[in-house]
């Protein structure tokens, strides 16, 4: 489960995400949606404890991600928007250390290896380069990297970006095959990805939730883009008009 | 501490698939082969002329430790002030260009042992390169009687500066994505960590010897002279963690910016 609780941040003077707050349930697939710029990036990165918020906080299955964060990190899988690669290293040599990074036993390494590789369809690409692959396959093993530790909670920034249409296919099938007890937040320019395999769509824009929906409570008959469409048209009408205050607070903190 | 290692461990074997070290290496091996050549030969002149002269008492005052082993240390350690920034330049500066920072940085695994790991791994391949100088001393021994232990002293003295400058180098990667603006930041404190002394020479009083204390040639040329002296090694020791620990601060304090 993660709980995005009035999260807040901002760099310098530029505030890219005003007091969002948003809640994705264990077992849902959580389709996180935004033009360019709207913030998405830098919330994932905040669940993911790479960066701390300015104000508000994230719970990861009950665990604060600033507090707690070595054992909320534990529990995380992380694709970020940049599959990040050592692109001197194999591909089986780089899933094996990230393995270890994340805690897999020693014993159980190998074995996990094997698994994500078969899983992400990389198994003739296990000696390869990382460098000297392609796009779609340097995207397949920054999804395999994430799942490498079999975590609870995965967060993934445009995973199917830069995959050709049956890649695409197989990605999100095996992200709607993850599901089950995990708890999946992806971030996402294609639409009908999130009508196909999301249980919960959130839009943000101008760093401002507009939208938190059930898919199957969307009005029947408009098409999700339109939805997202009217969101963003409509910003400024709808929650999120406290950030003003929240952000207030946070500068007199910073000038005390 | 099993972070640190798997850390050390992938680094460690980074060094061996790029060209950088091996760069590096080459570089200090051939530069260092050459002014032990250049030693050598100054050295048999010497003798040559001193026996020419036939005073056999100052003849047996001519000593390989002090004469070749000693300037061939001094010659090295100008080398690795000049090639450890381009070693180290990379370790925390291309994960940051990468985005392979985003990886170590949300992985469950401190700060401290990410610094640790890459330390680890620096430091080994460092010593690797001044256990490989150790041919010079090898062929001297074939070919000569010097003082083994004298050159223990020297060689452990080299290490510690090496170390040191590895430190110095994780420090300045640490702040910046650019390696140059890292490398030459290195280049730069060590330099001054070199000459820092020069207006102290003369001056007595507190900072005069402050800086005096903190000049790295002061504490190495004592090791390399055959005297160990812990009060050196504790000084070498303590560079290397203040410059690990600033380290480790901005690591962490890249997380909020």
């Amino acid at each position: 489960m993660i709980e995005v609780k009035n999260l807040t941040k901002a760099y310098g003077s530029f505030v890219a995400v005003k007091d969002i707050s948003f809640k994705a349930e264990e077992g849902q697939i959580l389709g996180f949606l935004g033009p360019n710029g709207a913030g998405k990036t830098t919330t994932m990165r905040i669940i993911t404890g790479y960066m701390p918020a300015t104000a508000g906080t994230v719970l990861v299955n009950g665990l604060d991600i600033f507090n707690s964060s070595l054992e909320a990190r534990r529990l995380i899988g992380y694709l970020p928007e940049n599959p990040p690669l050592y692109t001197d290293m194999r591909v089986d040599g780089y899933l094996r250390f990230v393995a270890k990074l994340r805690g897999v036993k020693r014993a159980a390494v190998d074995a996990a290896v094997e698994h994500v590789l078969r899983v992400c369809g990389l198994d003739e690409m296990a000696h390869r380069i990382c460098g000297q692959l392609s796009k779609g396959y340097r995207q397949r093993v920054g999804l395999a990297q994430a799942l490498i530790h079999d975590p609870q909670v995965l967060v993934l920034d445009e995973p199917t970006i830069g995959l050709d249409p049956r890649q695409i296919h197989e990605i999100r099938e095996l992200i709607r095959g993850l599901a089950g007890k995990r708890t999946i937040v992806l971030s996402t320019h294609i639409l009908p990805e999130v009508s196909q395999i999301c249980d919960k769509v959130v839009i943000i824009n101008d760093g401002r939730v507009v939208l938190e929906e059930q898919i199957a409570q969307l009005p029947a008959g408009t098409s999700l883009e339109d939805v997202f469409l009217n969101a963003i048209a409509k910003e400024g009408h709808l929650p999120g008009a406290s950030a003003e205050e929240t952000l207030e607070e946070v500068g007199a903190g910073h000038a005390n | 501490m099993r972070n640190a290692l798997v850390i050390a461990g992938k680094e460690l074997q980074g060094y061996f698939v790029q060209p950088v070290a091996y760069v590096v290496l080459t570089v200090f091996l051939l530069l260092g082969g050459w002014f032990f050549f250049a030693l050598l030969r100054q050295f048999d002149e010497m003798v040559q002329l001193v026996q020419m002269m036939g005073q056999a008492q100052q003849l047996q005052q001519m000593n390989l430790n002090s004469r070749v082993i000693e300037p061939l240390l001094h010659d090295l350690s100008i080398v690795l002030v000049i090639v450890m920034p381009a070693l180290t330049m990379r370790v925390f500066a291309e994960e940051k260009r990468s985005g392979t920072y985003e990886l170590l940085l949300t992985a469950p695994v401190r700060t401290g042992e990410i610094v640790a790991g890459k330390f680890i791994a620096s430091a080994c391949f460092t010593l690797i390169m001044i256990g490989l100088a150790w041919i010079f001393p090898i062929i001297l021994m074939v070919f000569g009687n010097p003082e083994v232990g004298v050159m223990f002293a020297g060689y452990l003295g080299l290490a510690l500066l090496a170390t040191t400058f590895v430190a110095v180098g994780l420090f300045t990667s640490s702040l910046t994505q650019n390696q140059i603006i890292a490398a030459i930041s290195s280049f730069g404190l060590l330099i001054l960590l070199f000459v820092i002394s020069w207006p102290a020479e003369a001056g007595g009083g507190a900072v005069w010897s402050l800086l005096k204390y903190l000049s790295l040639p002061e504490h190495f040329s004592t090791l390399v002279r055959g005297v160990v002296d812990t009060s050196d090694i504790v000084f070498f020791l303590s560079m290397i963690l203040v410059a690990l620990f600033l380290t480790q601060r901005s690591v962490e304090s890249a997380r909020w910016r």
